[in-house]
């Protein structure tokens, strides 16, 4: 198992504001990779720069070795990163078919139609409701359902690598759960590999190998995710636990 | 019912100029959130450019390919040209301010129709042109008592059959896909892996292409144009697209061609001096009741 992905030194401003200062990770083949952290942390940022959607002021980005910034955005999807956006973006007057299609654009001279075929009807198992619903218009779906697609959209190229932006981001519990059974389900079936952002630590960090907490545009702890659950600190200020005493 | 029948047909074939041109003002509306008000000045550019066409070739691409492969001739090289005139607008007054903004842009777009429109007045002069008359033509059908022109309805024919396949290629296709996502967000389109220059460049050749159409079509059908053209029909045609809901292709084509049916049928029965009156109170009443056109809703829920 290789290094997949190496983000180092990353540095994003908007305008004077420095949203990341600074930022290095690190992300094996096959792995899962949580990025927590609370508003504002630069979580999307992070995605955003890996997918060239804002302006890198420094630092690199590399996929197995290759320099991203040599790649102008849309020709990402074609070597290998899916995204898929905070709020799920699905286009809304679409229908559900022409979304997850569209999701092939970027390989659409890489991957025979056969194989998308394939790809389509193994989404569609993990996924039942997106085939019942697949000649709807994308917008007239669910939240969960919104969130399905888009997943799904992104899975549909074979992607080397999937940036997930807080896909349990307004779901109603019943779905969270439901969206991490399949986030599990994806790696096991077909060992995509996955870097998370998530507000829902608890979540992130049971489906994730390894963590990195974001604060303020810098990363503040990383490890195992085992050990990250344990991390006093952590606990305290992301998963809910008792507030921890400070140390006599 | 003869004179309905006429006007109707005489409507079909106004509306099918209006809705060609109202096809470009909404394709680029939809990609760019831009009124290219430059559009009905390349219609009537494009006009000329077929004018231009038949004058010349009329001593031997007429004499070789007949009346009707002068036509096409005169088409295939007004529509090549405008979608080249439409790319070198894109580049030259649109993209250098894309990032000033949107009233930056929109000076800009009047800046480019008074540019064009002045330009065909300087080329061509001011007054109107004749199509040359042994370059049109001249057959006419009779059905009962009533008569069209075969250019008529072939103007239709081919008017409405490119209509089908643009709606077809937009609507039924991967590539349209592409481009209504583009029109949607262009973020997460770029995302999929589609560049949306790409898109911006097939909407500003695609449909400047199809205003030259229009165009040559106009003056064979009249017969006579004059440089301040695309002032009259790109205001119909705006008209049309606001009708059936701007950035829709459906929206435009139906737009067009009921506009240009009722512009007729008043013309026919009512009057002809006030057709434009009537014309613009039926838009008002419309977006009155459905203030995003006809076809709009699509529209209305992304904004």
């Amino acid at each position: 198992m290789g290094t997949l992905l190496s983000v180092e030194n990353l540095v994003v401003n908007y305008g004077a504001v420095e949203a990341l200062k600074g930022i290095s990770l690190e992300m094996q083949e096959g792995d899962i990779v949580a990025v927590l952290g609370a508003n504002g942390a630069g979580k999307t940022t992070l995605l955003k720069a890996i997918s060239r959607l804002v302006h890198i002021r420094s630092g690199t980005i590399k996929l197995r070795g290759e320099d991203l910034s040599k790649f102008p955005a849309h020709q990402l999807a074609s070597i290998g990163v899916a995204h898929v956006p905070e709020g799920r973006k699905v286009f809304a007057t679409l229908t559900v078919e022409e979304n997850l299609n569209l999701g092939t654009w970027g390989v659409r001279n890489q991957i025979n139609a056969q194989e998308i075929q394939k790809t389509k009807e193994w989404i569609f198992r993990l996924f039942p409701v997106l085939r019942e619903r697949r000649r709807q218009l994308a917008g007239t779906l669910s939240g969960g359902e919104q969130q399905m697609l888009a997943i799904g959209r992104g899975l549909i190229s074979k992607p080397k690598i999937l940036l997930l932006d807080e896909p349990s981001l307004g779901l109603a519990p019943i779905l969270v759960q439901e969206i991490f059974r399949v986030i599990r389900q994806i790696h096991d079936e077909e060992g995509v590999s996955i870097l998370l952002v998530e507000q829902n630590a608890r979540k992130a960090l049971g489906v994730a190998r390894y963590g990195y907490i974001l604060e303020t545009g810098k990363i503040a702890i990383h490890g195992p995710a085992a050990q990250l659950k344990e991390d006093e600190r952590v606990k305290a200020a992301y998963l809910g636990g008792t507030r921890v005493q400070p140390a006599k | 019912m003869r004179i309905f029948l006429e006007q109707f047909l005489n409507g079909l074939t106004i509306g099918s100029f209006y809705a060609l041109v109202a096809l470009g003002y909404s394709m680029v509306y939809g990609v760019m959130k831009l009124i290219n008000f430059a559009h009905g000045d390349l219609f009537a550019l494009g006009s000329y450019l077929g004018y231009t066409v038949l004058v010349i070739g009329a001593g031997w691409i007429t004499q070789v390919l007949g009346v009707w492969g002068g036509v096409a001739v005169a088409l295939t090289a007004a529509m090549l040209g405008i979608g080249i005139a439409g790319l070198v607008v894109e580049r030259i007054a649109y993209r250098p301010v894309y990032k000033a903004g949107r009233l930056p842009l929109v000076v800009s777009a009047l800046g480019m129709s008074i540019f064009i429109s002045n330009g065909i007045m300087a080329i061509w002069g001011p007054r109107f042109q004749a199509y040359p008359p042994d370059a049109i033509p001249s057959a006419i059908l009779s059905f009962g008592d009533i008569k069209i022109t075969v250019i008529k309805l072939v103007t239709l024919i081919v008017s409405l059959g490119l209509m089908a396949l643009i709606y077809w290629m937009v609507e039924k296709t991967l590539f349209g896909a592409a481009v209504r996502a583009t029109a949607l967000d262009r973020d997460t389109a770029t995302l999929m892996g589609i560049d949306f220059r790409k898109i911006i460049l097939f909407v500003f050749f695609v449909g400047p292409a199809l205003g030259a159409m229009a165009g040559v079509f106009a003056g064979l059908n009249y017969g006579r144009i004059i440089f301040n053209l695309g002032w009259t029909y790109g205001l119909k045609a705006f008209t049309a697209t606001i009708l059936g809901g701007i950035g829709n292709i459906p929206g435009a084509m139906i737009g067009g061609l009921l506009l240009g049916v009722m512009e007729s049928l008043f013309e026919g029965f009512v009057s002809g001096a006030w057709k434009s009156v009537f014309v613009f109170l039926v838009l008002i009443a419309i977006l009155i009741v459905r203030p995003t056109g006809l076809i709009g809703e699509k529209v209305a829920e992304k904004v």
